[in-house]
């Protein structure tokens, strides 16, 4: 039978199951969103930055099991990186600490590394006003 | 893990003495039922038993059951063969946005090839449609009207008696595509006024690749493919032998289980849409709130996408779907969602749950503590605010 375990790895599926890092923080120093217009999925990102690291990130995301996924490991990635570190984030990187997507489901990959980049420029802008 | 299976509008188990009948057959009866020795005698004995049983089920005369292979192909040929039928004299069809695809679809193509006039009539936000619609939508040159009988993603039921009605005053067709309804509804063609019904095996507990056309006597109908003849010129191919053994004895099985077994399943319908309502209490339930298949509760829970409800459900043992499926890069919410209106967002969310014979009280009561915990999760990680 074809069941979500052969869908989905079994990371992806801890990450559905026991999102990490959702919600939003009060006080950001940067807001990032991205959407995928075919599906309807969304994503923000805020994030706070102190001494050049990313100390602090939340995501949201409506989606399905690949974009909560794909948002969830996000943080746990760029979570304590250099903010110029986590800007070199790819989908790449979260589909390999996901141990893959399903092809067409990659695009939610993409989606999450949207909202990162959007709040990481976000921050910058900020900081330098 | 003990799985429990919610998605009977997609597929029912094979009963096991449907199962055993077709084994029987496959192993003992190897002949071609146009063949005129003992052989086929014997498939072709089947294959009329079989005939009475189905007509049986629905009050049909058995000269007027044309097997298929399928609800799909039960469809295709209501609508091309009337249309074949009628070709120069009508070519309207006259059908509503919630038919599956096998309607739809095939009123489009025959559209597209310059075959066929299609109207699509709009339904309500319950799902129905308006018989007074199906009247202003008929015109002279109209050949047939397609409504279905139950919905399969919300479970609404259609008025077919009335609109039957409509169309014979008329004289025009009426096809209903019955495929949820037979098996768990009274259908008696002696009292509707239906003269095209499709039937499929796998909705009853009957086997896959099988179903049959009901085509009331008189009406006008024309063959879709060519070759051999049988099935009296309006379905040619050799037999499924076993599989129509199979549908028939699966016929026969759900009229004898119907009447209890519809009221059984009612009730755990009830218990499901109750106990959804009492955990999360601004689910919407699609479909109509009360004519609806006896089998069905589906909702759409904002914040969710249908996908994630689906995935984590299977997670925790339950099989359900959703009609709003997403492939990321096409995803729509099904089109029957949209026909009732609901916000693009919101249809999304969709979750199908339909119960069957092999479902208890404690399946539903396990299925709405684990949505309950789902729901809640996916509305956490969407931030969606919940409300009072």
């Amino acid at each position: 039978m074809q069941t979500a375990e052969d869908a989905y790895s079994a990371a992806a599926l801890d990450h559905l199951t026991r999102p990490r890092n959702p919600g939003t923080l009060a006080e950001p120093s940067g807001t990032g969103a991205d959407a995928n217009p075919s599906c309807g999925d969304r994503t923000t990102i805020t994030l706070r930055v102190d001494g050049g690291r990313i100390a602090e990130m939340r995501f949201r995301t409506f989606g399905c099991t690949a974009a909560i996924a794909a948002a969830s490991v996000l943080t746990e990635l760029a979570g304590g990186l250099p903010v110029d570190e986590a800007a070199q984030l790819e989908p790449a990187d979260i589909l390999n600490a996901l141990g893959g997507l399903p092809p067409r489901k990659e695009p939610c990959a993409l989606m999450a590394i949207g909202a990162l980049r959007a709040a990481l420029i976000d921050a910058r802008v900020r900081a330098s006003t | 893990m003990r799985r429990v299976y919610l998605d009977h509008a997609a597929t029912t188990p094979v009963d096991p003495e449907v199962a055993e009948l077709m084994a029987q057959v496959l192993r003992e009866v190897p002949g071609n039922p146009s063949s005129i020795y003992a052989e086929g005698r014997r498939a072709r004995a089947l294959v009329d038993r079989a005939r009475g049983e189905v007509a049986g089920a629905i009050g049909a005369d058995p000269a007027e059951i044309v097997f298929t292979s399928g609800g799909t192909e039960a469809d295709n040929l209501a609508l091309r063969g009337v249309l074949k039928a009628r070709e120069g004299e009508a070519d309207g069809i006259v059908t509503t946005a919630i038919e599956h695809h096998a309607v739809l679809d095939t009123a489009h193509d025959l559209e597209a090839h310059g075959q066929a006039r299609v109207t699509v009539l709009l339904v309500d936000r319950t799902g129905r449609v308006s018989p007074d619609a199906v009247r202003a939508a008929l015109d002279d040159r109209t050949a047939i009207v397609s409504v279905m009988h139950g919905n399969n993603e919300i479970g609404t039921l259609q008025p077919i008696g009335l609109i039957g009605a409509i169309c014979r005053e008329r004289g025009i067709a009426f096809h209903s595509d019955a495929v949820q309804t037979v098996g768990a509804l009274d259908i008696d063609v002696r009292a509707l006024p239906v003269d095209l019904l499709s039937v499929n095996a796998h909705k009853f507990y009957g086997p896959k690749g099988v179903g049959a056309l009901y085509v009331r006597r008189g009406t006008r109908i024309a063959t879709v493919q060519t070759g051999g003849g049988q099935e009296k010129g309006r379905r040619t191919g050799t037999e499924n032998v076993a599989g129509i053994a199979g549908l028939g004895a699966a016929m026969r099985i759900a009229a004898t289980k119907r009447v209890a077994e519809s009221a059984r399943q009612a009730r755990l319908r009830d218990a499901l849409i109750a106990g959804i309502r009492r955990t999360i209490p601004d689910a919407t339930l699609t479909g109509h709130p009360s004519d609806r298949l006896p089998n069905n509760a589906s909702f759409c829970f904002s914040g969710t996408q249908g996908e994630a409800l689906v995935v984590s459900l299977d997670l925790e043992g339950f099989s359900a779907s959703s009609g709003s499926a997403c492939t990321s890069g096409d995803t729509e919410p099904s089109h029957v969602l949209l026909a009732l209106g609901l916000e693009r967002e919101l249809a999304q969310g969709s979750l199908r749950l339909t119960v069957g014979r092999d479902t208890t009280d404690a399946d539903v009561e396990a299925l709405v503590a684990a949505l309950a915990r789902i729901v809640a999760r996916l509305r956490a990680a969407s931030g969606t605010p919940v409300p009072a």
